[in-house]
């Protein structure tokens, strides 16, 4: 070696692998307009479907009469469910063992909800003629509230399963309910409550959200005939898996079904699930041999496609006097609209709840939840969060801090004295969950310290003083979070959508010149996988990342993955992604002793090449080894190089983080003014710390939005209230504050690369942060506990309920 | 439908078209001129994402009709390039500083700071908060979006991107 040769370190670098803040591959499409979305595609003798939808939550359909649309010049069909039952397409299998209407036959069960699909040679005719079908309804009393579902008079709504007493997940104890779900020793419980010296009992709810995408849900369905083979571009986070359900709905056998997913603009859990639009979509195009676009409105995918939470808990807590837990009691009524369309793992009807004990060591919990059905849109899903996780997040959060008030004590010292001990891990909790790794003390002493915490807690202090003295009209609030995500589902033993393993894949071919494809089973919708699975590559193989090229979203080329939700790329397709790249190398080590005449042993690796053991100067690069296995394998080798991995998880992974949330209410106009928003995230093995940063600031906003304004709100007739964006909050520049990110990085000891997920987390802990914080501003009056939304006229209720306008 | 004859500029070019009237800017940029590069974010003017500069104006181009375009003078993102075909400032800054993740709102994020470093070319976090607070973002929470603004300015005015970027 001369002076010349970069040094290992200098030959890492360039590769541009893990841990380097790499920029993204997809914006150089992305700034230039050259995007492609669905709604950009543009197909030969394309028709567009356009919906009419019910204006009541709940009707009987008497006549439908679609004569007047159909005669309109421009219209192809309308589609009915009269249409559609001979098909047995009228109704569609949800994630959740349950069945939803794809358009409504007897009856509508919400406002909006899909009557007739009109499909025109245009979108403008579409619409006009959508408008022009007439139906006449008999109104039926709406069911709203979920807590008046199981009333013994309650409406009935789900008249096409009224006697069915079974459900997907065991016995149904009324017509409206569709699943209890119970985990943990109740007895224990009970028993631990017994003995308590303080005990805490609230109604914790997390209202109805929509993770509304900036891209709405839409597709193009195209069918020809004469080879019989559908394809569908949609905006998919699971393509395979809505192949698969296109599948055995429509009977047309799998591989003549081509589902594509191109870039997607934002999804959050919106795009998990299949909806009536594609399914009309697909029987038009069959009905019609030409193309279908349908492209949904805002006001379509905030009252229709989706929604999130929607959960009601009832948590008690109970604690010795001096503040150490015993015991966890939550019971859950949640609200999954008309049908159950939650888009959780077929066996978890409350998703992974069971994470409600958080990070705090309880010795016994029980959880028990119960869903429900009414009159409002279809759903449950996860709204960036994995399943339910945002809900029990809060719920512990929340039940934390009443907790302390209780005691006495504050906020982080209670937590601090509760929180898993970093020799307890791998720990398992008490409701059966099994951490992978963590290190809590050291997170939130770190994010403590760093934002002074006790000196907030004297400036608070000395606020309060000046704000009873007349001074000030702010209150301020300091509100943390310490939360524990469960991302990365899963393992085969426990986790599948539809009876599929939620495995996921991997598949990485290299060229002769030493660059790569590499195609997986997941879907970025903006999370930049295209730039980040290159670097896991880059660092296992030593090729320059800017050598390797991604693909996804392509059902005939990608290998079968599940898709793209529950923080689970980087977890179980990351891992595959390093699996498959180190078979390669296994394969390109034997080449290497073929060419340099060595045993495989006497090989060690050095960033981008095999090298002879004590003799660096002989060594085979990757690049060379890759132009080797196109013509120079050993013999009785297979040439070529290439490997694919599906990956079934071990186990999940588990990131955690201390988020701390500064803020001041003025009590006079109920505004919340963020002060100052510390996050710290551990999610393990960091890919690309500009992407997670990136990750943090979009979760953190998001959750902004969720605590401080978002609610789908529908009012005593089923009327949806908040469906445009003239009423639902989305938080612009302005109100959103700047954010502080930090981190620590505690591996997780089952993956290959010890990375957890992160995308998630900010969502999962900034909403109870933020909760937090505004109920931690009026703790000192006696407030307990103030349900979100924390919008500025609740906030400014709350104040002139406890007397601070007098 | 009877239709209606309109000329623009579109991109330094000159265009002309018929269309219907009731036919919105966005789908005639979209659908007839094939620029796909605005996009469709909500019904209510409220996302930002079909903004487009029209006559020196950002222009939420869902809330207008392609006849109230006659004689315009219009960019999008497909016209922002410089004139050598290397990306402009912005483009540039918004990759640089990592300003977008799902790329939906970026087109039109452009161009709203585009006339918006046309009005002040070197504005400060808050001016730049409330200069976009007309387009929505649901991915990037604006740190970065606030970066790439800061990093264009720079650039265009040009003092050193050391000041911008971190």
């Amino acid at each position: 070696m001369n002076d010349m040769t970069p040094t290992s370190a200098e030959r890492a670098e360039k590769l541009e692998g893990m841990g380097c803040k790499r920029k993204r591959v997809e914006d150089v499409r992305f700034v230039q307009g050259k995007g492609n979305y669905v709604d950009d595609l543009k197909l030969t003798g394309m028709l567009y479907g356009d919906f009419t939808r019910s204006p009541h939550a709940h009707a009987r359909i008497k006549k439908i009469d679609t004569s007047k649309a159909a005669a309109v010049p421009g219209v192809i069909a309308v589609l009915t469910a009269a249409e559609l039952k001979p098909l047995s397409l009228h109704y569609m299998p949800t994630l959740a063992g349950d069945v939803a209407a794809v358009l409504a036959e007897e009856k509508v069960l919400y406002q909006n909800q899909e009557v007739a699909f009109v499909i025109a040679t245009d979108r403008y005719i579409a619409a006009d003629a959508a408008d022009l079908v007439e139906v006449e309804y008999e109104a039926l009393p709406a069911l709203v509230d979920p807590f008046k579902a199981m009333a013994p008079d309650a409406p009935l709504l789900r008249e096409d399963i009224k006697d069915k007493t079974e459900g997907a997940h065991g016995k149904r104890k009324h017509y409206n309910h569709i699943f209890t779900w119970e985990m943990g020793d109740k007895d224990g419980v009970d028993a631990a409550f017994k003995k308590a010296d303080v005990t805490m009992k609230e109604m914790i709810s997390y209202q109805r959200v929509h993770p509304c995408p900036l891209e709405t849900c839409q597709c193009v369905a195209s069918f020809d005939k004469i080879k019989g083979e559908l394809t569908v571009w949609g905006t998919f986070q699971a393509p395979h898996v809505i192949r698969t359900v296109a599948s055995l709905i429509s009977k047309i056998p799998e591989h003549k079904i081509h589902v594509i997913a191109p870039d997607i603009g934002g999804g959050f859990g919106n795009k998990v699930g299949a909806y009536p639009g594609y399914i009309c979509a697909i029987v038009a195009s069959i009905v019609t041999g030409q193309p279908v676009k349908w492209v949904e409105d805002r006001i379509e995918n905030l009252s229709t496609t989706a929604f999130a939470r929607d959960y009601h808990m009832l948590t008690e807590m109970s604690a010795t006097k001096d503040g150490k837990v015993t015991g966890l009691r939550v019971y859950t009524i949640a609200d999954h609209g008309a049908f159950d369309a939650c888009a959780d793992p077929s066996k978890w009807p409350a998703g992974f709840f069971n994470i409600v004990t958080g990070s705090y060591d309880f010795p016994v919990a029980h959880v028990a939840v119960d869903g429900v059905y009414t009159n409002k849109a279809p759903g449950g899903v996860a709204y960036r969060c994995s399943f339910r996780v945002t809900e029990a997040a809060y719920c512990i959060e929340r039940a934390m801090d009443i907790m302390a008030q209780k005691l006495g004590m504050d906020a982080a010292e209670f937590r601090m004295k509760n929180l898993i001990r970093r020799e307890q891990f791998p720990y398992t909790s008490a409701l059966g969950w099994e951490y992978d790794s963590g290190d809590y003390h050291t997170a939130l002493n770190k994010a403590m310290d760093t934002v002074g915490y006790k000196k907030l807690r004297a400036e608070q202090k000395a606020k309060q003083e000046a704000f009873k003295r007349g001074e000030t009209r702010e209150l301020m609030g300091i509100g943390i979070a310490f939360f524990t995500e469960i991302v990365g589902a899963g393992p085969s033993r426990n986790c599948d959508i539809l009876g599929i393993a939620m495995f996921d894949s991997a598949e990485i071919r290299i060229h002769p010149t030493g660059s790569v494809i590499a195609r997986l089973g997941t879907k970025s919708q903006g999370q930049g996988h295209e730039t980040t699975y290159a670097q896991i590559i880059a660092t296992e193989l030593g090729i320059a990342a800017d050598n390797i090229m991604i693909e996804e979203g392509n059902t005939d080329t990608a290998p079968y993955g599940l898709g793209t939700y529950g923080s689970r790329s980087t977890p179980v397709s990351g891992a595959a992604t390093a699996v498959a790249a180190r078979k390669i190398k296994a394969k390109a080590q034997m080449i290497a002793a073929h060419l340099l005449e060595v045993h495989d042993d006497d090989l060690e690796w050095d960033v981008d090449r095999f090298r002879v053991k004590g003799n660096p100067e002989r060594f085979k690069t990757m690049t060379e080894l890759a132009w080797a296995a196109y013509h120079g394998v050993p013999p009785g080798m297979e040439p070529g190089l290439e490997a694919v991995s599906y990956y079934d998880p071990p186990n999940m992974t588990y990131p955690f983080g201390a988020y701390i949330c500064v803020l001041d209410v003025d009590v006079d106009t109920g505004t919340s003014k963020i002060r100052r928003f510390y996050a710290l995230d551990d999610c393990g093995t960091r890919i690309n710390p500009m992407i997670i940063e990136g990750q943090i600031h979009g979760g953190l906003t998001e959750a902004l939005g969720i605590a401080m304004g978002q609610e789908i709100h529908y009012d005593d007739d089923g009327n949806v209230t908040t469906a445009s964006l003239m009423d639902y909050f989305l938080p612009t520049a302005v109100e959103t504050p700047h954010w502080e990110t930090d981190w620590t990085t505690t591996p997780s000891p089952h993956h290959p690369i010890g990375a957890k997920g992160v995308g998630e987390s900010p969502n999962v802990g900034g909403v109870p942060c933020f909760a937090n914080a505004v109920n931690d501003a009026f703790r000192f009056l006696g407030s307990t506990h103030i349900a979100m939304p924390h919008d500025n006229w609740r906030t400014w209720t709350v104040a002139e309920k406890l007397g601070l306008h007098a | 439908m009877a239709k209606s004859q309109v000329t623009m500029t579109v991109n330094g070019k000159p265009v002309e078209a018929l269309v219907e009237p009731r036919t919105l800017l966005i789908h005639f940029l979209r659908e007839q001129l094939n620029l796909t590069g605005p996009h469709i974010g909500c019904d209510t003017s409220h996302c930002g994402a079909c903004t487009v500069d029209f006559n020196g104006m950002s222009v939420k181009t869902c809330t207008m009709f392609a006849v109230q375009a006659n004689g315009s003078d219009i960019r999008t993102i497909e016209g922002m390039a410089n004139a050598d075909g290397t990306m402009h400032a912005l483009q540039e800054g918004f990759r640089e500083m990592h300003g977008l993740q799902c790329g939906f709102c970026t087109p039109g994020m452009i161009l709203r700071a585009y006339r918006l470093l046309q009005e002040n070319p070197s504005p400060t976090e808050e001016e730049i908060r409330f200069g976009i607070s007309g387009n929505l973002c649901r991915c990037t929470g604006y740190q970065n979006i606030i970066k790439a603004i800061q990093y264009a300015a720079a650039k265009l005015r040009g003092v050193p991107l050391q000041e911008a970027a971190e």
